[in-house]
């Protein structure tokens, strides 16, 4: 195991661009060592030496019996929060706009993205990148599109992280200007914990699942600033309350916005494509929230 | 599971400051409001920590209770999980504290 970059734990991460012949890079490759920064190597001020909890004496006896105490305080998502901030940059530099979204498995994210590819593929550079434990189904789908698309596998991983987004980007190299949308992996939990480098985190919720799921995933809800309805074509046939949903939604996030569409019949979805314009050209999104 | 990433980051953070040491004890500060499950961390924790310098060390956990600031009265509001309300009626919750996620010191040989 490499323990200085640790990336022995995502050995079965893989990269995939469909069509490409360029797939699949070695998975180990240690070219990423600029990322983390060892800027702390020098920072373990040995002055604790000394001061091993003397208000807990078992804590002193249990030192002196054993060893060194090494006060570390240390975020324990510090890396990939510096990753997703190095990514947030690079984004920033090249006008980027990218977009984290997040779903339960099924709610019709990749519908949702093959839709918006088909209706703003003329009037904006569109890029794309898809999570998943396994296969690249969702990528070959986007692909049929005309979009370019790198396929992450998670392997064991439950969601995307910030150093799989910029090896996705060397490979997928979206110009300046252009958007870039992220399918997360399919979880409502796992995906709210690792910030990307992303401007906004969108989730998406289908009325085929329970109105309650902001409350039962508050994590996810509260991360996000958008929360798309998906499938309202399929109110009148499910036990759905929207409006319950959008006040469940803000009891957790007070400031979510909230857009009711439809993939499949494109109800509502045009206010899903002004949204993406406003935040395109960096303007605050116009009042389109339900 | 983001416990195995977590417990994959506090392995590859431990190591790396105790160089060649061997690790006898962590000591972690998890949030009550964190979405990370001590016991879930304890679990992927030994596996992670296999044939490293943080083979067998033991896996201490802090939990922080959640409190909040409500965003309309100012009050205080001790919270056990993300939804929540003020005694003032409101949801509009500011958290202060719950959220840590973070390795407090490790014991080294």
């Amino acid at each position: 195991m490499c323990t200085t970059c640790g990336c022995s734990d995502k050995q079965d991460v893989s990269y995939t661009m469909p069509g490409a012949h360029t797939h699949s890079p070695d998975g180990h490759a240690h070219n990423h060592d600029h990322a983390h920064s060892h800027d702390h190597d020098h920072d373990h001020g040995h002055s604790h030496d000394h001061s091993h909890g003397h208000t807990d004496p078992r804590a002193a006896l249990h030192a002196g019996m054993h060893g060194r105490t090494v006060v570390l305080e240390q975020e324990i998502l510090a890396k990939n929060q510096a990753l997703a901030e190095r990514n947030r940059g690079w984004f920033e530099g090249r006008e980027v706009l990218a977009l984290n979204l997040m779903s339960s498995p099924g709610s019709g994210k990749t519908s949702l993205l093959e839709r918006t590819i088909r209706a703003l593929r003329d009037e904006m550079r569109i890029y794309v990148v898809e999570g998943d434990q396994a296969t690249s189904n969702d990528a070959e789908r986007i692909r049929a599109t005309g979009c370019a698309v790198i396929q992450v596998n998670t392997g064991t991983g439950c969601h995307l992280e910030a150093d799989m987004l910029a090896r996705g980007m060397q490979q997928l190299k979206p110009p300046p200007g252009s958007l870039v949308l992220i399918e997360n992996v399919g979880n409502l939990v796992c995906p709210a914990l690792f910030d990307l480098g992303e401007r906004a985190k969108v989730v998406v919720v289908s009325v085929t699942e329970g109105e309650d799921k902001p409350i039962k995933y508050p994590h996810m809800f509260r991360a996000c600033r958008l929360m798309l309805i998906n499938k309202i074509d399929l109110l009148p046939h499910v036990r759905f309350d929207v409006d319950r949903c959008i006040a469940y939604a803000r009891e957790v996030n007070p400031d979510i916005e909230v857009l009711r569409v439809s993939a499949e019949t494109g109800e509502g979805i045009e206010a899903w494509y002004q949204w993406l314009r406003h935040e395109l050209v960096g303007q605050q999104p116009a009042d389109h929230a339900v | 599971m983001h416990e195995l990433s977590i417990a994959n980051g506090i392995v590859e953070i431990c190591a790396e400051r105790a160089r060649d040491a061997r690790v006898i004890r962590v000591r972690l500060e998890i949030g009550q409001l964190s979405a990370v499950m001590p016991d879930a961390v304890r679990f992927c924790f030994d596996v992670c920590a296999r044939n490293t310098v943080l083979e067998g060390a033991a896996l201490e956990i802090v939990e922080t209770p959640g409190r909040a600031l409500c965003r309309d009265c100012g009050h205080e509001v001790a919270l056990v999980q993300l939804v929540g309300r003020c005694v003032c009626g409101s949801a509009k919750l500011r958290v202060i504290a719950g959220e840590e996620l973070r390795i407090r010191e490790m014991e080294v040989a």
